[in-house]
């Protein structure tokens, strides 16, 4: 299997999704370049956290119209697994790939610490390799991680479970103490309707490796190379047929 | 033409950041305010753009680009030109 990381201009974790994918999951691993066509025949394509053109205007409003992110959305579209980490899911929810908007953190301020979040399915391409109410310990970034949906559309999301993780307590329990940014029903992570993309404000890449504190976000990693490499199905009924991409 | 683009949220999302303005007016004593939305102000010159033009062109990048349609709307007026 392999991983596509996307720099941007302002992108700061993308050496740090690499050093996960490529020297920790032990896959190969290439950079993609903003202005870049080409995906060069990833399986997955990874949007790493950072401040992609500085965020100006709003978190990921402008990355989303660089000339990678048309080949993304189109390899999305076909099927492709995207992954959106803190400034990715951002991005990903700009352009529309993903429901809802970020507001800043309601307590106004940039939150940078470790938080548990619980998987809420792990019957997902992105969570297969754990466990359905596990508690993962990752860290956060941010200062726009607010998740916002209009009524009607936040209703869908979870009528379609589309939900995969919510900030919890250690023990699991979902709070509004361990909802540290105000994020509508605790949500720190959201997967499209058909299944192949996901993002999430925690940083997977941040925990993958016991000497940083955690390794609970090779759990993310874990999955994704089994849902492409045992190519086993996935026990929910497969969305739309999903389509390789080699190029 | 010059334009200008006025961005805020819309009536239905909490604006955490006007809620700290309102509250730092109230410690100052201006127990007047009631309530206060921040937002975006963009200034934008157009060339070779007729007012007609201007209706559509200006909604047009405000929905694509300068707003965000899931939390914010915009309002605009011309401020010089024709």
């Amino acid at each position: 299997m392999k991983f596509g990381v996307v720099q941007f201009p302002g992108s700061n974790c993308d050496f740090d999704a690499v050093h996960a994918l490529k020297d920790v999951m032990k896959r190969p691993t290439v950079l993609l370049w903003h202005k870049d066509h080409d995906l060069q025949g990833v399986d997955c394509v990874v949007l790493p956290g950072g401040f992609s053109y500085g965020d100006y205007l709003r978190s990921g409003a402008i990355a989303r119209f660089s000339p990678l992110m048309q080949e993304v959305k189109a390899f999305a579209r076909d099927g492709g697994r995207v992954l959106g980490i803190c400034n990715g899911f951002q991005i990903l929810l700009e352009l529309g790939l993903l429901p809802g908007a970020m507001l800043r953190n309601k307590n106004l301020k940039f939150l940078c610490q470790h938080v548990h979040i619980r998987i809420e399915d792990a019957r997902t391409d992105f969570t297969r390799a754990g466990r359905r109410g596990q508690v993962l310990r990752i860290p956060i970034a941010h200062f726009d991680g607010n998740y916002y949906a209009p009524a009607r559309t936040l209703a869908e999301i979870e009528r379609n479970g589309q939900v995969v993780f919510r900030y919890c307590d250690a023990d699991g329990a979902v709070t509004d103490e361990a909802n540290v940014n105000g994020s509508l029903h605790g949500i720190a992570g959201i997967r499209n309707e058909a299944g192949n993309v996901l993002g999430l404000m925690p940083h997977p890449e941040r925990a993958a490796e016991a000497l940083l504190g955690s390794r609970d976000g090779r759990t993310i990693f874990e999955s994704l190379i089994q849902s492409v490499e045992k190519r086993r199905p996935a026990r929910r009924p497969a969305p739309a047929k999903k389509v390789r991409h080699d190029r | 033409m010059k334009v200008r683009i006025l961005v805020s949220f819309k009536d239905s999302v909490l604006d955490p950041q006007g809620q700290t303005v309102k509250n730092a007016l109230h410690t100052l004593g201006y127990g007047a305010v009631s309530e206060v939305r921040q937002g975006k102000v963009f200034e934008i010159d157009l060339e070779g753009v007729s007012r007609k033009d201007a209706e559509s062109l200006v909604p047009e990048i405000s929905r694509r680009v300068l707003a965000n349609p899931i939390i914010e709307k915009f309002d605009w007026e011309i401020l010089k030109g024709r």
